[in-house]
């Protein structure tokens, strides 16, 4: 089991034709994920072909052929995709959003940095009212190993297994996914470090619990807003599974926007202390480094 | 990126949104001939990027060109919080009935913004919240219809003031949504006593994210603090100068925040933030190095990178390349993990700098960089 991604999820790449779209799509899949086409009206009708020789997991098979569609829609119809990931220029973000919104799609999950706040405001919220699950933007994306991947988490640190993890941050993600990669993951949700965001917290943890393969849940989250110390509640009341927590920037100066768009901190609010608090009066054990993080998920699994 | 007041008052006043009669100087002779041409008394205001400057002194009245003058003088060169003061802006005093505060700020819980609005103004609205929750109205705005003059009427009425703010906040949501900010707020917003509305101050941040379509007030408004901040930027670095001694350079924000903590958990601080992101090429990394090096608070520098996407053998090389272009003059710990980490090390073993250690997990590396900085 997982959340969100499945080995039958079909997905489509907007924006696959680009540089960054060609050498993902390819990892995607070499990890075996379901890509059954890219979207780019000025390409379509072609089809592309992907070299997976050299990396790993591509298995026996050393190649794809990935049709190109005009527009999402077109996609559906002749794939049934049911999930779409974004590689589009910040520019054109809203748009590739809204389109595979409008079409019918469940899931989209958004790369793309940089992607003006009132863009992000509006898409999110079309996305809404149509039912559509966002991932991202400015986020690694999700990986459910073993089975598909969509996004651009590297695929061949670890396997499946007991452990789901959410966090703001790619990197810690990945940091995690390799010192915990005895054990393997169910499913790892990249959210994205902007203040916008489609999934949070909240939403992997509840999908969690109710996944019968996830064990234990891993958050990462980092200053800036208050989406740990919602989460925080939310886990309070709902989450019956053990959930272990890590924070990054207690360190970070007031007013300074560290790296993600989202990581300030505000006057007195959104401070790594304040998220740590949180978690901790509501039982999450919190990890002063991703290393002792992942101490605490290893006592808990050995148990 | 934060505007000054008076770059909010330029905005308000071409949206429609009645400013007072104001003009920046750079210095008190400038001051002294906008007083001059006012007549009569002016307010001095200090244009900083920070808040709280009228306990700090930096906004007095003037009764005229001298005391104006005099008062410039004072201003001038004040630290704010960190902040100098380089211009001050004079504006003409308007006879004040009521104070309101009036802003739009992202809610980032709903992905949306949000209007707050209270009749009471001209005081921290933070404290107003706390103290009194009753008196400050926040009412989430619809993404698809933003604030229509009903909607301002609505907003308006539930924080108990007068119709005639009801324009004041359409105007501002222009400002918010044709500027790509992501804040506006005015406070006070006042009522005169011969009944017109006025922004008597302004704060806009504005999106970065945006900068490709809102090309007016260009890359050189944003504040750097410090002059390795300046350079950085101008080699399209994401570094931010902090005041310890263990240089920092990381792949990905949140590990390089996380890196910053672990130097400061064995009792060491950081030097700065500086996230080379994905591809960390020599170029970069050679860019990076030589920022932090130039920071006379560095002691030791930390590279602690984790391969995902990247391998680290090409981070290695990157290293090596930069250690090539650029003199190292402090120990450098680096720390390389993930993949093709194993390559990685020996890439950098091979190339044998006397001042280079590799240490192979994250929390020794940051131990031994703080040990470094600490007896160095």
């Amino acid at each position: 089991m997982a959340i969100f991604l499945t080995k039958e999820s079909r997905v489509l790449v907007q924006g696959m034709t680009g540089a960054e779209g060609m050498k993902h799509t390819r990892r995607m899949l070499a990890a075996g994920t379901q890509v059954v086409g890219g979207v780019n009206p000025r390409k379509a009708g072609r089809a592309i072909d992907f070299d997976l020789s050299g990396l790993s997991g591509a298995g026996e098979s050393a190649g794809a052929t990935v049709p190109v569609f005009g527009t999402v829609r077109e996609g559906i119809d002749a794939t049934g995709a049911d999930v779409s990931v974004v590689f589009v220029p910040p520019a054109f973000c809203k748009a590739a959003v809204t389109e595979a919104a409008d079409a019918g799609i469940g899931l989209v999950v958004v790369i793309t940095e940089g992607v003006p706040v009132h863009d992000a405001v509006a898409f999110q919220s079309h996305a809404r009212r149509r039912g559509t699950r966002v991932v991202g933007p400015n986020c690694p994306g999700l990986i459910t190993p073993g089975q598909s991947n969509a996004g651009i988490v590297p695929a061949d640190i670890t396997g499946p297994g007991p452990i789901g993890l959410v966090s703001k941050s790619g990197t810690l993600t990945y940091q995690l996914m390799y010192e915990l990669s005895e054990f393997g993951f169910t499913s790892a949700v990249g959210i994205g470090g902007d203040p916008v965001i489609g999934t949070s917290h909240i939403d992997c943890l509840e999908a969690f619990e109710d996944d019968p393969d996830t064990e234990l849940v891993v958050l990462i989250g980092e200053i800036g807003g208050d989406a740990e110390e919602r989460a925080a509640e939310y886990i309070r009341d709902h989450v019956t599974k053990p959930v272990v927590g890590y924070i990054a920037g207690f360190t970070a100066p007031e007013g300074k926007t560290m790296g993600h768009a989202g990581a300030i901190v505000s006057g007195s609010s959104g401070t790594a202390r304040a998220k740590q608090q949180a978690l901790e009066a509501v039982g999450v054990r919190v990890g002063s480094t991703p290393t002792e993080t992942a101490r605490l998920v290893r006592a808990h699994l050995t148990r | 990126m934060d505007l000054y007041e008076h770059q909010a008052r330029e905005l308000f006043d071409e949206y429609g949104v009645s400013v007072p009669e104001a003009e920046v100087a750079g210095t008190s002779k400038e001051a002294r001939l906008i007083a001059e041409r006012f007549g009569g008394p002016v307010v001095v205001k200090a244009q900083v990027k920070t808040g709280g400057r009228g306990k700090a002194g930096g906004v007095k009245l003037a009764a005229g060109p001298e005391a104006a003058e005099l008062t410039a003088r004072q201003i001038l060169g004040m630290d704010i919080k960190g902040h100098t003061v380089r211009q001050v802006m004079l504006a003409r005093p308007v006879d004040i009935a009521e104070e309101y505060y009036v802003s739009y700020v992202l809610d980032r819980a709903t992905g949306g913004f949000l209007a707050i609005a209270s009749a009471a103004g001209g005081m921290d609205i933070e404290e107003v919240a706390a103290e009194r929750p009753e008196a400050v109205a926040r009412v989430p705005v619809d993404p698809d219809r933003g604030v229509t003059a009903a909607e301002a009427s609505r907003i308006a009425a539930a924080a108990g003031l007068p119709a005639e703010v009801g324009p004041v906040l359409e105007r501002l949501w222009a400002v918010l949504v044709k500027e790509d900010a992501v804040l506006v707020e005015v406070n006070p917003l006042v009522r005169t006593t011969d009944g017109s509305v006025v922004a008597l101050d302004g704060k806009v941040t504005l999106d970065d994210n945006a900068r490709f379509r809102q090309s007016r007030w260009g890359e050189g408004d944003t504040v750097r603090d410090s002059e390795l901040e300046r350079t950085a930027a101008a080699k399209g670095l994401n570094y931010v100068k902090l005041d310890g001694r263990v240089g920092v350079i990381g792949n990905g924000a949140g590990l390089v925040m996380s890196t910053l903590d672990v130097v400061a958990g064995c009792g060491a601080r950081p030097a700065n933030f500086l996230d080379i992101g994905g591809g960390a090429s020599a170029q970069v990394m050679a860019d990076g190095l030589s920022v932090i090096l130039s920071d006379p608070g560095v002691e030791s520098v930390f590279v602690n990178v984790f391969g995902g996407i990247t391998a680290c053998d090409a981070v290695a090389e990157g290293i090596v390349q930069a250690l090539g272009a650029v003199r190292l003059t402090k120990p450098l710990v680096v720390r390389l993990d993930g993949n093709s980490a194993t390559r990685g090390r020996e890439i950098l073993e091979a190339a044998g700098h006397p001042l280079v250690e590799q240490v192979p997990t994250m929390d020794g590396a940051a131990r031994r960089a703080a040990e470094l900085a600490l007896t160095g």
